[in-house]
């Protein structure tokens, strides 16, 4: 069963890097879709079916029925939007896997706080997916025109790089003390949350593609960390694939904009200066 | 520094797996052309909702009575299945826009 399972696993990891493959060029982006889509199914009816595990028939139906959910509101919101709405529709989509991977770190923290690899990759894909989830909330209201564009604070980039040195030396101190308090994560959660919100806001709306592929790598990475957890294979080379496409194709649109990722994320600090050089 | 060569040597597979597909992802997606920037981003995102796998195995070692790890493994399983059903749909989308234009 076990090996099944993980020929499986093997053969969607293919899938994956022939799907993003054949995605690169404008002949075979549709069939590479296709592919990589296809492995993504079989990856998700192996991981429910294959395994040797006494589940209850409730947690089949539970996961059934939110696959049937998913499915469907995924389908309808991506067939029914407009063409000009399709890059923040990718952006709130990016912001539900982030979502996905910081809730499965809410769940098995408890479990494996003891042991410090595991801590680390938990409370990692927290923040991560975290800041994935808000940023790409704001990134999302920026494109649809909910937000104002730009957002100016006082103190902006000191604030925000002391919040996310705040979140790191919160994140060690929860892992070295292996402290078992949901409050704390729930905590480091929220600050996670806050810093995907000031990482994004000050942003342009014209460079919030660059803002969604970075973030989408980010994604990438939590479900990479999150597979490290569950030493599963298809996660991990699957999140690593997304993860380091994701920053050299955020480089690459940066460069068909005639622009550096630093001045794409800190460009908004200094004022737009960078966005004078740039154009 | 022993406990991180300790680290290293007690995942040594994984360590080589990581930095194999770092490069696998880089050389994947060299030098391909600006119109694509953007499905290519789309169909990764796509990729990226590969968590489902992480949320579904939450689910199945859930137990029946935690009423709170079901329902955040349940939202997780619904928002992960919308990231790759809706991800993968809008990439063929937009590609079909790219064909058309063509």
């Amino acid at each position: 069963m076990d090996i099944l399972l993980n020929i499986i696993y093997l053969i969607a990891t293919i899938t994956f890097i022939v799907g993003l493959k054949k995605l690169g060029h404008p002949e075979t982006a549709k069939k590479g879709n296709l592919i990589a889509a296809s492995g993504m199914g079989l990856a998700i009816l192996g991981t429910i079916f294959i395994h040797e595990l006494a589940v209850p028939p409730l947690i089949y139906i539970l996961i059934g029925l939110a696959i049937l959910i998913g499915s469907i509101i995924g389908w309808l919101i991506a067939i029914k939007v407009e063409m000009t709405k399709m890059p923040e529709l990718v952006s709130l989509f990016n912001g539900f896997g982030g979502a996905s991977a910081a809730l499965i770190g809410l769940v098995e923290y408890s479990k494996n706080v003891s042991d410090v690899t595991q801590a680390t990759t938990i409370v990692a894909g927290v923040i991560i997916g975290a800041i994935t989830f808000s940023g790409s909330l704001i990134a999302w209201g920026k494109l649809n025109g909910s937000l104002k564009s730009v957002v100016k604070i006082p103190f902006y980039n000191p604030i925000n790089n002391l919040l996310f040195i705040g979140i790191i030396a919160f994140a060690a101190f929860m892992i070295a003390t292996g402290v078992d308090s949901q409050l704390l994560l729930y905590a480091l959660l929220a600050s996670g949350l806050a810093y995907g919100v000031l990482f994004v806001l000050p942003i342009g709306g014209a460079d919030m593609p660059v803002v969604i592929s970075l973030l989408n790598s980010l994604t990438g990475i939590a479900a990479a960390i999150t597979g490290i957890l569950y030493d599963n294979m298809v996660m991990l080379v699957g999140g690593i694939l997304v993860g380091s496409a994701g920053i050299i194709l955020t480089i690459a649109m940066c460069k068909a904009m005639n622009r550096t990722l630093g001045s794409v994320i800190f460009g908004a600090f200094g004022g737009g200066e960078a966005a004078v050089v740039g154009n | 520094m022993t406990d991180f060569l300790q680290f290293i040597e007690d995942n040594l597979q994984i360590t080589y797996i990581l930095i194999l597909s770092i490069f696998v992802g880089i050389e994947v997606i060299k030098s391909i052309p600006a119109v694509l920037h953007t499905p290519l981003m789309s169909g990764a995102n796509a990729l990226s909702g590969v968590v489902i796998v992480g949320a579904i195995l939450v689910m199945l070692h859930a137990d029946p009575a935690d009423y709170l790890a079901l329902a955040l493994g349940f939202v997780a399983v619904v928002l992960g299945v919308l990231n790759v059903v809706g991800g993968f749909a809008v990439t063929d989308r937009m590609l079909q826009m790219f064909k058309k234009k063509k």
